[in-house]
């Protein structure tokens, strides 16, 4: 006789799902009117809330985004498919998934394998109905299998697997039948995306594609997740331990989950590869994996909405704003400001320190302009009136390439000292460490932004999981004490 | 089969690396229960320590000191600032989150890797900087067993290999602080209700486990002949590798992981192909893990509750 076959219990029902259920409600909210607003925002319900926001982002092109602004907001929004794909098997299951970029790898190369010249002597053009469902189905399985392992491997362990079919993927699609695959060339000519026998051929149509497919797979993931998969997929990230002992089916949950994470990424690896045409191994590399991460854990990882919007802010910073000297002057002054204003309390304090910084940038600025005007020859790297503001306040040598290393190392050294010192003389060490910031900046970061960008996605997951690990827009759990 | 030999003693080298960086991983796996994904780029770190002294004592022509005072210079020196660089690390990242869900450090420690890697990007470019060994380590001056030609750079790596690992061996097996280490790795929280002070095991296992890494980047660089920022990640995939496949949190596993690995990526370098290389050696990872997933030496893991 079997459990299952009984009939619902009517009325309140205590068990696994339940208790799950229950936890799941008991959350954090933020301060005074802030709370208010966020409990206020909860009772409009999901899916306004989902399609105010999608018919946000599809009016965004109309206020006339250019080229340049359209390609960043494609990124962007594949990157928060991934993110939010990626959300299942590492916000909800809880599992570590370092391979995930190979997911949408397998998505974009399956798709280019079966829309374009390379296979077969003519090579073979499916059509879209039949293509997609094909790769996202074959994908899904072979989700299946990556997690296969999981059955077995507790953890870390998964962490290692998957890292190396990550790896592995790359690899291989480097070395393995170069005529086929296109090993470092890639695989170019891809047919476009065609839809009611429309064929979707200009960055717009892509964008727009992109966003009703977003949409779409967060409203399918927020059924998800308040079914009773999603709650078991929470209750197996608690405690694996209970969840079994509540007859939760560990293993196969888990399975589903790297088979829907990998069946959304290779969504987003299809659109990725009909709107670039081409695919290439380094575009499925361990640096796209953690900028994904990095989109979700500033989000929240657990919460489709913070995984989707953790995404979209990292990519505009990191493909659009840090490109210009200008943009990136903005942000980084912009978010240091920030950062104090939120975190430097009474604002006292917060006056002293900015009052204080100042006064020390010019007094520097002014020595050392008087013992050697070649230590200050440099300008300032930040265009725009930012630049003009700090032309006399930061000190930029005429060739400021050690200075700037040297400061560096500093400024890390500092920022370390800085968190392990308290009271009072955490704002005495802010001031230097805030105009070496500023030092830093002007002499090199600005000037290398492909380099500067990637210490951000580092730092994010660095400062996130320390400072707010339950993310930017994500609430915390409070904990049960047991 | 001279060239079968050869091949061994080429990966008996290799692996020696490997084993070094394996060691530092799994001691750091043993107290914290922590995959500390930014362990390969405190090898990078090491080679670039090693790169610069050589620099600044009148580069790889040039040497102005004994070359075996510059080797001891240039290895206690990356043993030194890759350990202090890694206590730097638990001290910042991850003492914070040692009550954390087990994902928090791990995630992490994913961007403190990141963060080294392109740090090493921004202070010392991309472009990759040559050791020349041969300029100061002449290939003549090593051994020659029949058509088995061992060169001195691989003697060096191999027995300051071996020395560091029986080092550690005594270090963990009959010292007070090997004691402690270990104390710690059973259970952190009875090893601190007996006296054992916990954050100073953990910082001293990372600055132990750092500078080999660091020890290791410097034989790397010897052998290898040159540094980028990006050798970090490879060091760290093939010290997994290494750990893994010698159960992962067990020190004689991590020494024949990664002497095996090495042997084994040499033979299918030599044997096979070069380009399947790395393929292979993760096929057999994943093959390892699914037949033993405790690794070859590790015993299995009880489930606590």
């Amino acid at each position: 006789m079997s459990l299952d076959s009984q009939p619902p219990v009517a009325g309140p029902q205590v068990g696994a799902d339940e208790w799950v259920a229950r936890q799941a409600q008991r959350r954090e909210y933020l301060p005074s009117w802030l709370g208010a607003g966020q409990r206020r925002l909860e009772r409009v319900g999901w899916w306004p809330r989902l399609a105010i926001a999608g018919l946000a982002g599809a009016a965004l092109p109309l206020l006339g985004l250019g080229g340049f602004q359209l390609q960043v907001g494609i990124d962007a929004l594949v990157i928060a498919l991934l993110a939010v794909g990626l959300n299942i098997v590492v916000g909800w299951a809880g599992l570590l998934d370092l391979g995930y970029v190979a997911f949408f790898g397998c998505g974009a190369y399956g798709f280019a394998l079966l829309s374009s010249n390379q296979l077969g002597s003519n090579g073979i053009h499916l059509p879209t109905y039949l293509s997609v469902p094909i790769v996202v189905i074959g994908t899904g399985i072979i989700g299946l299998l990556v997690g296969w392992p999981s059955r077995r491997l507790i953890g870390d362990y998964l962490a290692i697997v998957t890292l190396f079919f990550g790896e592995a993927f790359v690899e291989f699609t480097n070395n393995v039948a170069p005529s086929k695959l296109g090993g470092p060339n890639g695989i170019v000519g891809i047919d476009p995306i065609s839809i009611f026998g429309h064929q979707i051929t200009t960055n717009a149509g892509y964008y727009y594609l992109l966003v009703v497919v977003l949409v779409l797979t967060m409203a399918v993931l927020r059924l998800l997740d308040t079914s009773r998969t999603g709650r078991a997929w929470r209750a197996v990230r608690e405690d694996p331990l209970a969840a079994a002992s509540m007859t939760i089916p560990v293993n196969r949950v888990k399975l589903m989950a790297f088979a829907f994470g990998g069946m959304v990424a290779a969504l987003a690896g299809i659109v990725f590869a009909a709107q670039q045409i081409s695919v290439f191994p380094t575009d499925f590399d361990t640096p796209i994996l953690i900028l994904i991460y990095a989109g979700l854990i500033l989000g929240g990882a657990g919460s489709i909405a913070g995984a989707a919007a953790g995404a979209l802010v990292v990519m505009v910073i990191y493909d659009g704003l840090l490109r210009s000297p200008t943009d990136s002057g903005y942000l980084f002054y912009g978010l240091i400001l920030l950062t104090l204003v939120v975190k430097l309390r009474p604002w006292r304090r917060l006056v002293a320190v900015l009052a204080a910084t100042v006064a020390l940038g010019f007094a520097l600025h002014a020595i050392v302009g008087a013992i050697s005007a070649r230590a200050v020859a440099g300008g300032p790297a930040s265009t725009g009136w930012v630049g003009g503001a700090l032309h006399d306040w930061v000190i930029v040598p005429a060739s400021s390439q050690a200075a700037g290393n040297w400061g560096y190392v500093l400024l890390v050294c500092l920022l370390v000292a800085l968190v392990q010192v308290k009271g009072r003389w955490r704002t005495i060490l802010l001031v230097p460490m805030l105009y070496l910031a500023g030092f830093v900046w002007e002499t090199k970061l600005a000037g290398q932004p492909a380099i500067t960008r990637q210490l951000m996605i580092g730092a994010i997951l660095i400062v996130m999981m320390n400072a707010r690990p339950q993310g930017l827009l994500g609430a915390r759990r409070v904990e049960v004490n047991t | 089969m001279a060239f079968f030999f050869q091949e061994l003693v080429n990966g008996l080298t290799i692996g020696a690396l490997y084993a070094l960086v394996a060691l530092g991983f799994t001691m750091v796996y043993g107290v914290l229960k922590l995959l500390n994904f930014a362990h390969g780029d405190l090898y990078m770190v090491g080679a670039y320590v090693g790169y610069f002294v050589i620099q600044w004592f009148g580069g790889p022509n040039a040497v102005s000191i004994p070359v075996p005072l510059l080797l001891v210079i240039m290895f206690v020196l990356a043993a030194g600032l890759t350990g202090g660089l890694g206590v730097a690390i638990e001290r910042f990242a991850y003492r914070p989150l040692r009550d954390a869900p087990r994902i928090a450090p791990l995630i992490t420690a994913i961007g403190i890797s990141f963060f080294l890697e392109n740090s090493a990007l921004l202070l010392f470019g991309a472009q990759p900087r040559i050791y020349n060994t041969p300029d100061f380590i002449s290939f003549s001056s090593g051994i020659q067993i029949g058509s088995v030609s061992i060169d001195a750079v691989q003697i060096l790596v191999l027995a300051l290999g071996v020395v560091l690992m029986v080092g550690l061996r005594l270090l963990v097996n009959r010292t007070r602080l090997g004691r402690q280490m270990r104390a710690v790795a059973v259970d952190r929280e009875a090893a601190e209700m007996l006296g054992i002070n916990v954050n100073f095991t953990i910082s001293a296992t990372f600055f132990i486990g750092s500078a080999l890494a660091g020890v290791a980047g410097v034989m790397g660089g010897l052998l290898v002949n040159q540094v980028t920022p990006t050798i970090g990640f490879i060091a760290g995939l093939k010290a997994f590798t290494a750990a893994v496949v010698g159960g992962i949190g067990s020190i004689p596993g991590a020494m024949l992981g990664g002497l095996l690995l090495g042997v084994a990526e040499s033979f299918i370098t030599g044997y096979i192909s070069s380009t399947y290389t790395n393929l292979l050696v993760f096929a057999l990872l994943i093959a390892v893990m699914l037949v033993r997933p405790s690794g070859l030496f590790g015993r299995a893991q009880l489930q606590k509750v």
